[in-house]
Parts: C-alpha cells; structure tokens; sequence
C-alpha cells in the first residue's frame, strides 16, 4: 500500500501519524512537504493535525490555498482514500473536500483530554472495523457547525462518521466537549473516500500510549 | 485604491465570543449592551483601473479566501 502524509509548516502529528501508518498499516509512508505540487499514486493520503501556518485567518484556510492541495484534492476525486485528523479535517473542509465549518469550541477553550466516539456509519474503507472507542482531542476550533439543510443533506447520504459519546456509547449534551451540532466528531463526503475528524487515532495506536482504541481506523483501511 | 472588508459571523451561528464580551460589558456597567456579534476587518491595497473592477476581485478574494461562507457574511468598500 502506497501511502502519503502531507507537511505544512506547523503540522505537529504528521510523525506521530507516520508511525501509526507503519505499525498498523505496514506501509512506510512518504512525507510530503506541502510545496510540492503532485501526487503521483497513492492509495491513502493523510492531512494531519497541528497548527498549519499558526491558524491566520482561520484554521486550515492557509494550508487549503497550499500548493500540494489541488494534488490532494484531485486524488480525492478520483477515489483515493484521504483522511484529514484535526487540523487536517480543518483543512479538508476549507479546501472544500467536506462540507460544513469547525468553530470555536462553545467552552471558548483550548480542550485536551480523552473523548469516547462512536461510527455512525460502520460501512466504509475508514470504519468497517470500527467500535466505540476513547481517543484524545486537542483542539481550540472543533465545535462542527452546518445549517439544518446541510445536517439534514449529510444525515441522508450517511456521511457522519463519528459522533462523541458517552461510555454506553449514549450520544448527549453531556458527551459533547466541544458544543458540535449533533455531536459530531467526524465526517465523509458524498463517496465516502474522504474522512475528516477531530479525535486523534494516532494518538491511541499502541499500548504504549494507554489506549490503542484508534487503532481501529487504520486497521478498517486494510481490509 | 484601498480595500476594506468586513467579515462577520452569520445570524445563525452561535458567537460564543461575542456572548462573552457583551456579559464583560455588562460587567463594566453598560448596562444596555443586548448582543455582539465579532467578526474580522481587512484592509488591503490593491491596483486596479476602476473601484468596480478593485470590488469584483475583493468579492472573488472573499469567496476564495478570505471569508468561509458556510459561516460567514463579508462586506467590501473600495476608497480612491
């Protein structure tokens, strides 16, 4: 399996990202630096979390204007798998590859703890081995926002990925850190070739780390 | 010419910040503060032949760029 993660200047878990696609995936992934400007073959791009361009403007829309995202987003349209985690949702949804918008958190602070989701829909390349799991956010901007018609357009075609959740695996206003419209923590496009979330997998992808619920995820995108 | 554009938070999405500022101005006495709503103001030079043409290219940054649409409104004002 041929496999990419993207660079900005202010990407801070595209190593940690690189090491779980490794371990899991067995696929020692090419780290490309967001000026260059194609991407020849690849069967999973990932745009990964941190601070691209320290957050001007607003998240994301620096890295969505990048050089190497037309290539991403020519890839995504042609099939191939890309998967955006944190900043790198942000950034997929200002390239326009997602839709909706990632606000301020309604707590109006910066929230790093362990979060538990839940797959909406469990019949995709991201999410076929997927379960209720607990892995960490650490986000200022991830309070997902989109009008009634957009919830109601991707609440029909299935493309909720995640949604956070309490240990029974109850969606409520209680297992919502970050004030997300219907709890949710992540999200497709229209083919389901495209995943944005805000938890972190990579971050939970060994023993070592106390939890290696995310290792799901990754798992899903061999089978 | 000289471009300055607003961009403010649609009516239907929640401003946590602008509900905080305005409890802080309560808190200092203006009392008669009901809602703010905080948005961004760019100002930016730009060459062109006409204001219309100076706007339509604003609008198009907008679109591209500068505003997020599914969240927000922007406004353009063209000086000499």
């Amino acid at each position: 399996m041929k496999t990419h993660v993207i660079v900005f200047p202010g990407s801070n878990c595209d190593r940690d990202v690189a090491v779980a696609i490794q371990n899991i995936i067995g696929s020692s992934p090419e780290m490309v630096w967001h000026k260059d400007s194609t991407i020849k073959q690849s069967d999973l791009i990932v745009v990964p979390g941190g601070f691209s361009y320290g957050d001007y403007l607003r998240c994301g829309a620096m890295a969505s204007a990048s050089p190497i995202m037309k290539s991403v987003i020519e890839n995504a349209n042609k099939g191939v798998p890309v998967m955006g985690i944190c900043n790198g949702f942000q950034i997929l949804i200002e390239s326009g590859l997602l839709q909706g918008a990632l606000i301020r958190n309604s707590s109006l602070s910066f929230i790093c703890r362990d979060i538990i989701i839940k797959p909406t829909n469990t019949k995709t390349i991201f999410t076929n081995k997927s379960k209720i799991s607990k892995m960490p956010i650490a986000h200022n901007e991830g309070n997902y926002f989109a009008n009634s018609n957009q919830i109601k357009e991707i609440e029909d075609n299935d493309q909720i990925a995640f949604q956070y959740c309490d240990e029974n695996g109850d969606i409520n206003a209680h297992s919502n850190p970050n004030g997300s419209i219907n709890n949710i923590a992540g999200v497709f496009n229209k083919s389901k070739n495209v995943l944005g979330m805000m938890p972190h997998p990579e971050r939970a992808a060994e023993s070592i780390h106390g939890c290696d619920d995310g290792r799901n995820i990754f798992e899903s995108l061999l089978s | 010419m000289l471009a300055k554009i607003h961009i403010t938070l649609k009516k239907d999405v929640l401003d946590p910040q602008g509900s905080v500022i305005a409890n802080s101005l309560k808190s200092l006495g203006f009392d008669n503060v009901n809602d703010v709503r905080q948005g961004k103001f760019i100002e930016l030079e730009i060459n062109s032949n006409s204001k219309e043409e100076a706007e339509k290219q604003c609008n198009d940054m907008c679109e591209k760029l500068l505003a997020n649409l599914v969240i927000e409104d922007y406004s353009v004002e063209i000086e000499n």
